[in-house]
């Protein structure tokens, strides 16, 4: 057997042999592709609506048949006005519809239960959506690009993504190769004949390999289960995908070369990189939307970039040329990273 | 012929800490060779310099004639390095252990088979147990294999005797004696001062320096002449009242005993009989014969 | 010195099992006031189960003891505050002062702050260590670190201490003066527990009992075990003691 062959088996015996840790990276990204997903999601499914209507027309019929086909609204049927406040106190409905014809012009308002005003501007925004369908006159047009049914999941994909690389390659790697050190293997490793490049090769393979098969896993189910819609990009997603997976890689080699513990290892990787990942890379917190501080932050963790190609890519389907700028900076990231910390390794073990 | 292992003023400072101070002494080939010190004395550092893990600072140190610094790539082959605690994967099995070690050097376990044999015979009945389940003594006996796996002209073995119980550390100074009768040349280390009495020469070494080199007949040669065993129920009492006494040089507790180092004109009798004038009625001053540890206080207090 | 007959520490018939597997398999043993008593025994042979039954942090499956005059049963809670105890691996908080560990250690054995005053005063001046209370105890030799941490597991005048692979490793000088303080302890009527399985520390003790495979195999004085088997060192009685064990580690 070569040397870099049995350094890869040892390397994935112990991955394997540690039945609790591959069982959570395998099963945590689909348990959060499926939660975000499916679980929680910030779209609004099954908003109940009842309507008052003073006068019968040919509108307003349109838009209450409409509004009982959509798929989500559960249309409760018509009430009188007085009942509504009731109604909506008591939690039996989540909005109301009055329509009035008022000489001969259709006046709508939408009474909305806003205790969770996510919930409430969705639904408003969907209810108008309705009327708007019937009325040229509307003032308002409201359209969403790209993602129309404005579903959640699309946009956690790509942070999923960018959140389960750095766990595996970044935090599982640093901690494999700082275990070594903490018992002395590592030692036995570099007085032996083979090349520091081989052990470091040795050690990023294996999770290279993970990373692809969870890539795939992952990817297989957005298209399927999710529904993502299933374009051209898709190259594009993969080629990107590894980009960053090399990236994660690198970091996890350069944590290994400044911790001596495992502990320090998992902290280290965990606080400086995985929660900017969920809090910085505009996973769940819009980066435009945060102090100009926190933007600037956020220019450095290479998720956020990650992230912007992968919705460009996988949500918006835009060509390749659009993620350029996104491309070119993972790409620095990974060269610095990885001759940094190849280098420091090296001096390290001399 | 050159000598297996040369070391020549041999320094190196971690920060402030001087962890070896101008360290010299040459192992002959096939010399079973002790480097003796407490925890902290600069054993593992030596041992990472010999095992091309880290250069010296000054000084310079060949292992089979080849430079630690210079030469090591083709050194790596030619040494086999047991370092402080039992580096062994624990999730691997033996055999697995032993394999992967193997293939680092591009050897089979086969063609070299003979050299473990002694060592790896104990083990073979369990190949399929995880090496984190094995005792303290399987554990060592494993480590020791895998190091000898690429047939190593010699055999570096930091501290292998700690923290294993007193049966298998025996056994374990019987392997490296037949080790050693197949022309391996070792070096090994201990805090223990008894196991010294097993190796050909020893250094002793404290603080960074070497104290001695010398067979351990010859390190305790003249020690005797002054030393004295000195015992009595009131243990702490007796030391008292003997580091008082002008003809004592030193007193300190030794095992059963306490050992005094007398001055000139020490007369156990005068001294027995003045003890027990004065109230220590059981006490006891004979002969001590003195070993490694007694030369090793009269060294460093 | 008046010695006191009684025994600090006694036990009948101690055994613990932990499933179908008997760690400590009837044990019965005294030790008196102010000796120095070696608890000996190879990997795995019960010692650490036995000594966390006396300290009271295991309730024994069968059998009953005595320490420091409290039944390791029914006063579990009591025996904390009449023992002591100091290990190799672990006794002092590195990244603490000398004069932290001091006022730690001597909360914990619920002392009051004038109690924890005046025992750091005695404590500095008996060990000398008046220029260090102010240094981290990682700064400070390990001789006098050994002493401090001895002196700490003490400061609360416990009628027995624990002493848990006191000076594995360390050398002959700072062993040396160890045990120094040791008998000067015992001098004093502490009775001293030592459990090792560095040989060469057993022959410091008054009294040594070797454990194999859950039961006691030997117990005696260093120079009586060596005579009854007819050996040099007490090395070598353990090894004729326990090379039958059955068990490992």
């Amino acid at each position: 057997m070569s040397i870099f062959k049995s350094l890869v088996r040892k390397e994935a015996l112990h991955i394997v042999r540690d039945p609790r840790t591959m069982v959570i990276t395998l099963l945590m990204p689909i348990v959060l592709l499926l939660l975000f997903g499916f679980a929680i999601s910030t779209e609004v499914n099954d908003v109940r609506v009842v309507a008052v209507v003073d006068q019968f027309t040919d509108e307003t019929r349109g838009i209450l048949q409409r509004l009982s086909v959509n798929d989500y609204f559960t249309f409760q049927g018509l009430t009188a006005p007085e009942d509504v406040d009731m109604l909506l106190r008591s939690g039996k409905t989540d909005a109301a519809l009055f329509l009035r014809n008022e000489e001969g012009l259709l006046k709508s308002q939408i009474v909305v239960d806003a205790s969770n005003t996510n919930t409430a501007q969705t639904a408003t925004a969907y209810i108008r959506g309705v009327i708007n369908g019937t009325s040229a006159k509307s003032p308002i047009l409201t359209s969403t690009l790209y993602n129309p049914q404005l579903k959640s999941a699309y946009n956690f994909v790509p942070g999923i993504l960018g959140m389960i690389f750095i766990l595996i390659c970044a935090i599982m790697t640093s901690v494999s190769i700082v275990r070594e050190k903490e018992t002395g293997t590592m030692s036995l490793l570099l007085v032996s004949p083979v090349k520091p490049r081989t052990i470091i090769l040795g050690k990023l393979v294996p999770y290279f390999l993970l990373s692809c098969v969870i890539l795939t896993v992952m990817l297989l189910m957005a298209y399927t289960v999710l529904g993502l819609p299933v374009s051209s990009s898709v190259i594009s997603v993969i080629a990107v995908s590894l980009l960053y997976i090399i990236l994660s890689l690198s970091i996890g080699l350069m944590v290994s070369t400044v911790v001596d513990t495992q502990l320090t290892a998992l902290i280290v990787s965990a606080v400086m990189f995985m929660l900017p990942v969920i809090m910085l890379s505009g996973m769940i917190f819009p980066v435009d939307n945060m102090p100009v501080v926190l933007q600037w932050i956020s220019n450095i963790i290479p998720a956020r970039w990650y992230i912007e190609a992968m919705r460009k890519l996988m949500v918006q389907h835009l060509a390749l040329s659009y993620i350029l700028k996104d491309v070119l900076i993972l790409l620095i990231m990974t060269i610095v990273l990885l001759a940094a910390s190849i280098a420091k390794f090296k001096s390290s073990t001399k | 012929m050159s000598p297996a292992i040369e070391i020549t003023g041999v320094t190196k400072r971690y920060g402030d800490l001087t962890a070896l101070d101008n360290v010299g002494f040459d192992v002959a080939e096939g010399e079973m060779f002790g480097l003796i010190g407490p925890d902290g004395a600069g054993k593992s550092t030596l041992y990472r310099i010999l095992a091309t893990l880290t250069a010296p600072d000054s000084g310079t140190a060949a292992v089979c004639g080849l430079d630690t610094v210079k030469d090591y790539s083709r050194l790596r082959t030619m040494i086999g390095y047991m370092p402080e605690r039992f580096s062994l994967y624990q999730d691997l099995t033996v055999s697995e252990n032993l394999q992967f070690f193997a293939s680092l050097f591009g050897v089979s376990i086969k063609e070299n088979y003979d050299i473990i044999a002694p060592v790896f015979a104990q083990l073979e009945r369990f190949p399929d147990r995880k090496a984190g389940a094995l005792s303290g003594g399987m554990k060592q006996k494993l480590a020791l294999s895998c190091a000898l796996i690429h047939r190593p002209r010699i055999l570096l073995l930091d501290e292998p005797t700690t923290g294993v119980d007193a049966v298998s550390r025996s056994e374990f100074w019987d392997m490296l004696s037949t080790l050693r009768e197949k022309g391996i040349t070792i070096l090994v280390s201990t805090s223990y001062m008894d196991e010294a009495t097993r190796c050909e020469r020893i250094a002793l070494i404290d603080k960074g320096k070497i104290l001695r080199v010398n067979t351990p007949e010859g390190l305790v040669a003249g020690l005797d002449e002054n030393l004295y065993n000195a015992s009595a129920y009131r243990m702490f009492e007796l030391l008292t009242r003997l580091r008082q006494l002008p003809e004592v040089d030193d007193c300190y507790t030794f095992g059963a005993t306490l050992h005094v180092v007398g001055r000139k004109g020490f007369d156990q009798v005068a001294v027995c009989q003045k003890l027990q004038s004065e109230g220590l009625e059981d006490v006891r001053v004979y002969p001590a014969q003195g070993d490694i540890e007694d030369l090793f206080i009269k060294l460093t207090r | 010195m008046t010695m006191d007959k009684g025994n600090a520490i006694s036990v009948r018939n101690l055994t613990k099992r932990f499933g179908s597997f008997t760690a400590v398999d009837h044990i019965s043993f005294d030790v008196s006031k102010g000796e120095i008593f070696g608890f000996l025994g190879a990997n795995g042979a019960g010692k650490t189960t036995a000594m966390r039954m006396l300290c009271g942090l295991s309730v024994p499956t069968s059998g009953d003891g005595n320490v420091a005059g409290c039944d390791i049963i029914t006063q579990a809670e009591a025996i904390k505050h009449r023992i002591g105890y100091m290990s190799q691996k672990f006794s002092l908080y590195s990244g603490l002062t000398v004069e932290e560990n001091i006022r730690l250690f001597s909360t914990i054995y619920g002392m009051t702050s004038r109690q924890i005053r005046e025992a750091s005063e005695r404590l500095f001046k008996e060990l000398g260590m008046q220029d260090m209370r102010r240094a981290y105890v990682k700064d400070i030799p390990v001789g006098w670190r050994q002493k401090l941490a001895f002196a700490v597991a003490t400061i609360h005048k416990p009628e027995v201490v624990f002493l848990d692979e006191p000076t594995g490793g360390v050398d002959p000088v700072t062993r040396s003066k160890f045990w120094e303080l040791i008998y000067k302890a015992s001098s004093e009527g502490m009775t001293v527990f030592v459990t090792t399985h560095y040989l060469d520390e057993a022959e410091y003790c008054n009294r040594i009992s070797i454990m194999v495979d859950g039961k006691i195999s030997a117990l005696d004085s260093p120079a009586d075990l060596k005579e009854k088997y007819h050996a040099a060192t007490i090395d070598e009685v353990f090894r004729i003691v326990a090379q039958n064990a059955q068990r490992g580690d």
